[in-house]
Order: structure tokens, then C-alpha cells, then sequence
């Protein structure tokens, strides 16, 4: 199972061993990983389930898709490593990928 | 129809946008049929013409997110816009020019601003509180929840404070019409837009100069997407933050003191844990939906659990019926102010045009009860809500209630 690794804006760290298959957003709602709220259910429609991916891992994860660059495109606070955790999908590549979470969810 | 049991009434004679229905509080029912029985209903005939009936939260959303497939405009009501008086505004238009305009002003409602605001909320809504009177009826929605959002309305325009029953008056101006009573005439109403352009111009004057400021208006005033504006559109623009801000909080402060009336054991839960605050006010927005629906214009033919949207028709996305789905939401007709997933609602819609205040709206509710806790072990209400007999702004025009202090 791969390890994910959720930072909250308070640098609290959380470890997950993840489910390969379920999102990033999924698996952090299911952990209680706190700072997701995820309004939409996953339906890239509602942009609260913001994170933003670690540097050296953003080639990995790769770039938003359309629908998704549409909502990230209208928050205010969205930087250029920014996705929406329900449109990752956790893959064995993903082992120790790192995310941030955003002070906020717009 | 209004008379009649909703079951006794040929599925291809409902119309669900007449305003007996909603006067009377009748839609319920109604609404609980067209889940069932026609979720993609097609009424023929109405006050409004020809539109198509939403009604579960599964079709809504698809809709909703689909801005390509289902225009936004020319407008986000089933009234249809008047020809010779047009008020454009970004939440009727589509992407990319409600792109521009929306990124203009909702910096000034992002989470980083709405804490700097908190303080002020707090105070205002404890000054509120305060002032009202003791071991006596009075109308809570015009006591509280208009002076509430009215007095937030005015410190995000930086409106002058002492004139701020204005905005009040042009919100429900707005909305309304010689049909639910705010005004005589169509002729009075735009008397009314004009003269709420005419101050609003005065504003935007002053402030266009004036560098730094983060009210709305100096946004638009000095923003690139919206500084060259007409004046039709600066009102239009104007009159959706006012509406955004105002009927609906207003509407959800009113209808969570019903929801906690008509629910003891709810309200005894909240008296012994404060800490579920913040799921309640979902809870409330869920429960009231404010706006009743949202309508969009289909683009293309398009096939929906079955039935195809011809191009060019009119849909109406029922949230109120959406978000009381039993398909999608867990025993939907009880008020839990401890519900699980509580957030996942349709109250602020879905997609580019999802509600650009809905922080702002949840701080404003969490602050009013916080403060009300700390205050009254009661609100009492003492009679029945008057409603806005209206198919678009869920509400009510006055609550009689009885405060009991701790
Ligand atoms: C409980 C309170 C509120 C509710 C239920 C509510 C509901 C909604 C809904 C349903 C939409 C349209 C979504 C769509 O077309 O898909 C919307 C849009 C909007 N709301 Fe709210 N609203 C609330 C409070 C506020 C507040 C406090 C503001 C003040 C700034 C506001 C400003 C707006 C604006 C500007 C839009 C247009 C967004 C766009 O088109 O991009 N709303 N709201
Ligand atoms: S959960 Fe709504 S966009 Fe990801």
C-alpha cells in the first residue's frame, strides 16, 4: 500500500497508508485528516478539496485536467502546484507523495 | 392545484412554479411526487411558459457543473428578463466573461479577508443581541436577521452605515415585484433600480480615485475586467451582491430558530455541545435552501435519465427538492443538527457559478448562534412565520418570538 503523506497548514503531519484506486480526497476524509472539506463528493464542482503537491513530486502527479483547471482557476489562493484531491487517483507511483493543505478552503 | 391532494393530479398538469403553491406551503408534497414519479418533468403551460422541472440531487448537479451544455443565461430565475430593462450580471453570464468578472470581487469575500472580518461581525451581531427587548413578542426577522445582514452589507460596500436600510429596500425591490407586493408598479420599480444606481453611482465616483481600498465597489470601480462597465451593468452587478448577501443569510438566520423550535430534542442537543455549531449552519442552509432553484438554458439536445432536453428549453434546477432526496441524502426530511456529511448540499449550487459567498454566509450563522448561546437558553416562537409567497427566495417575511435568557 502506498504511504501519502498530508501536511496541514500547521505542519501537522499525517501518515496514511493509502488504497490504491480511491482518491487522495477519499483518503483523506476516510483517515480524518483534517482541512478537506470536499462539499461536492468528488464531482470536481465545489473546489474545497484543495491541496497543493510537493514540489519534486508535481511531474509525477502531473497537471490539473480541463474541468478541474476551470474550478482551481477560480480560487483566489490557488498557486501553480495546486490540484483538487478528487481528481487524483492513488497509484503505487504515488508512494510518499506529499501534499499541502491550504489555510482555507474557498 | 393548490386545493387538490397532489396525488389526485395528472403528472402532466403539475405546475410546480405557481405561486399559490409556495404562499401556502404546499411544494412539499408536490416535490415528493415529482422525485418519484418524474424526476425530468416537463410542464407545458405556466405563468413563466414552457420549462423543465429538476428534482433530484443526482440530475441537479450534472446540470449544474455542465456551464457548456446548460447556459446561465440571460438570467437565473424562471421569470424571464424584462426586454427594456435588462440588468446584467456575472451570475447570469458564462465563462469565460464570468471568469473575469467574479475574479474582480471575491477577493473581497476569501477566507484570508473573512477573518479579518470576524471581529467586526462579532461585535455587530452582540450589539444586535443586546439591544433586543426583554419578556416581550418581537419580529425576529426584522429585529435580527435583517439588521444583521443589512449592517454586513454595508461594511462590504462600505455603504454609509445610517442609510443602510436602503440596501434592504433595493434587495427586496429587486426580487420582487407588483406580483408579491414590495412595489405598486413595474413603472415604481425601476424608479427604485434607478434611484439605487444614482447613489451607487455617486460611490463608485469617489472611489475610483481612491487607491487600496478592498470594498466591493472600489473592486469593481477600479478592477480591469469591470472599470468600463456600463452603467447597466454596474447596477446589475451591484444588485447580485446585494440579493447574494442579503435574502438568503437573512432567510437561514430566521429559519434556524424554526428548525430548533419544531425540533426540541435538537435544540437540547446544541444547549449541551456549542461545538456543533458549525454543522448546524449547514444543517440550516440544507434545511431552508434559500434559493429555491436556479434555472439554466440547454445548449444542445441532451439526454437525462431518459429524457431529452430539447435545445434552447428551460430548466429549472430545484435545489429545495434536491437537497430533500432521499436517493442522496440520508432521512432528508429530519433536521440533525449533528448530521454526518452535513456540508454536501446543494444550497450553493454547483460549478464556476457555486455561491461566491457561501464562507461569508457560514460565518455570519456561526457567529449569530454562538453569540445567542451565550446569551438565551430559549428563543421562543410564538406564532406562525408569515412566508415570502415567492418560487425563488425561500423565506419568511416575519417570525414572532419570545427571547428567555439564561
Ligand atoms: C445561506 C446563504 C446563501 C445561499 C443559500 C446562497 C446561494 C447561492 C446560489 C444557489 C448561487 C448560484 C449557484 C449556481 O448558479 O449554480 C449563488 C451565487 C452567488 N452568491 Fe450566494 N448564497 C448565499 C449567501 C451569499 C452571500 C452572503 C453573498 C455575498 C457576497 C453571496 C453572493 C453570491 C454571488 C456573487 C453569486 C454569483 C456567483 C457566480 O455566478 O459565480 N451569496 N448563491
Ligand atoms: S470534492 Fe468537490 S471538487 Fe473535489
Amino acid at each position: 500500500m502506498p504511504t501519502i503523506i498530508y501536511i496541514e497548514h500547521d505542519g501537522t503531519e499525517h501518515q496514511i497508508e493509502a488504497e490504491v484506486g480511491a482518491t487522495l480526497m477519499q483518503t483523506a476524509l476516510d483517515n480524518g485528516v483534517p482541512g478537506i472539506d470536499a462539499d461536492c463528493g468528488g464531482e470536481c464542482s465545489c473546489a474545497t478539496c484543495h491541496v497543493m503537491v510537493k514540489e519534486d513530486w508535481t511531474s509525477t502527479v502531473g497537471e490539473p485536467n480541463d474541468s478541474e483547471e476551470e474550478m482551481l482557476d477560480l480560487n483566489p489562493e490557488r498557486l501553480s502546484n495546486s490540484r483538487l484531491s478528487c481528481q487524483i487517483a492513488i497509484t503505487e507511483e504515488l508512494d510518499g507523495l506529499v501534499v499541502e493543505l491550504p489555510e482555507f478552503q474557498f | 392545484m393548490v386545493d387538490h391532494d397532489p396525488y389526485d393530479i395528472p403528472l402532466d398538469k403539475f405546475d410546480i412554479s405557481q405561486q399559490a403553491l409556495w404562499a401556502q406551503d404546499k411544494k412539499m408534497e408536490y416535490f415528493r411526487r415529482l422525485r418519484d414519479e418524474a424526476p425530468v418533468h416537463f410542464c407545458a403551460e405556466s405563468e413563466f411558459g414552457p420549462y423543465w422541472s429538476l428534482t433530484r440531487y443526482a440530475d441537479i448537479l450534472e446540470v449544474d457543473k455542465n456551464w457548456k451544455d446548460f447556459s446561465s443565461e440571460p438570467a437565473i430565475t424562471i421569470v424571464d428578463p424584462e426586454e427594456d430593462f435588462p440588468l446584467p450580471m456575472f451570475i447570469a453570464m458564462d465563462p469565460p466573461k464570468h471568469d473575469e468578472q467574479r475574479k474582480t470581487v471575491q477577493g473581497a469575500v476569501a477566507p484570508i479577508n473573512l477573518k479579518t472580518l470576524e471581529n467586526t461581525i462579532r461585535q455587530r451581531t452582540q450589539n444586535v443581541l443586546n439591544d433586543l427587548p426583554d419578556g416581550e413578542d418581537f419580529d425576529w426577522v426584522d429585529r435580527v436577521s435583517i439588521e444583521l445582514t443589512t449592517q454586513m452589507l454595508a461594511t462590504l460596500f462600505d455603504f454609509p452605515f445610517e442609510d443602510r436600510r436602503k440596501l434592504t429596500r433595493w434587495s427586496d425591490v429587486a426580487t420582487g415585484g407588483p406580483e408579491t407586493g414590495v412595489v405598486e408598479t413595474d413603472e415604481q420599480r425601476q424608479e427604485e433600480l434607478l434611484e439605487c444606481l444614482e447613489y451607487f453611482s455617486r460611490l463608485w465616483q469617489e472611489r475610483a480615485e481612491k487607491d487600496g481600498s478592498n470594498d466591493f465597489i472600489s473592486m469593481l470601480a477600479q478592477g480591469e475586467a469591470t472599470k468600463d462597465m456600463s452603467p447597466e451593468e454596474y447596477l446589475g452587478n451591484l444588485i447580485l451582491l446585494i440579493v447574494g448577501g442579503n435574502d438568503t443569510t437573512r432567510n437561514s438566520m430566521t429559519s434556524g430558530v424554526i428548525a430548533l423550535n419544531d425540533n426540541p430534542g435538537e435544540y437540547a442537543k446544541l444547549r449541551n455541545n456549542p461545538t456543533l455549531i458549525p454543522n448546524m449552519v449547514s444543517e440550516i442552509i440544507r434545511w431552508q435552501t434559500p434559493l429555491a432553484h436556479m434555472r439554466r438554458i440547454a445548449n444542445r439536445d441532451y439526454k437525462l435519465s431518459g429524457k431529452t432536453i430539447k435545445q434552447g428549453d428551460k430548466v429549472i434546477m430545484w435545489y429545495l427538492s434536491g437537497n430533500r432526496d432521499e436517493r442522496s441524502i440520508d432521512r432528508p426530511d429530519e433536521f440533525l443538527i449533528d448530521r454526518k456529511q452535513a456540508r454536501q448540499h446543494l444550497a450553493f449550487g454547483f460549478g464556476p457559478h457555486r455561491c461566491m459567498g457561501n464562507r461569508l454566509a457560514e460565518l455570519q450563522l456561526r457567529i449569530l448562534w454562538e453569540e445567542i448561546q451565550k446569551r438565551f437558553h430559549f428563543i421562543e416562537v410564538r406564532g406562525a412565520p408569515e412566508l415570502v409567497p415567492s418560487n425563488f427566495v425561500h423565506g419568511f417575511v416575519s417570525l414572532p418570538v419570545r427571547l428567555h435568557p439564561l
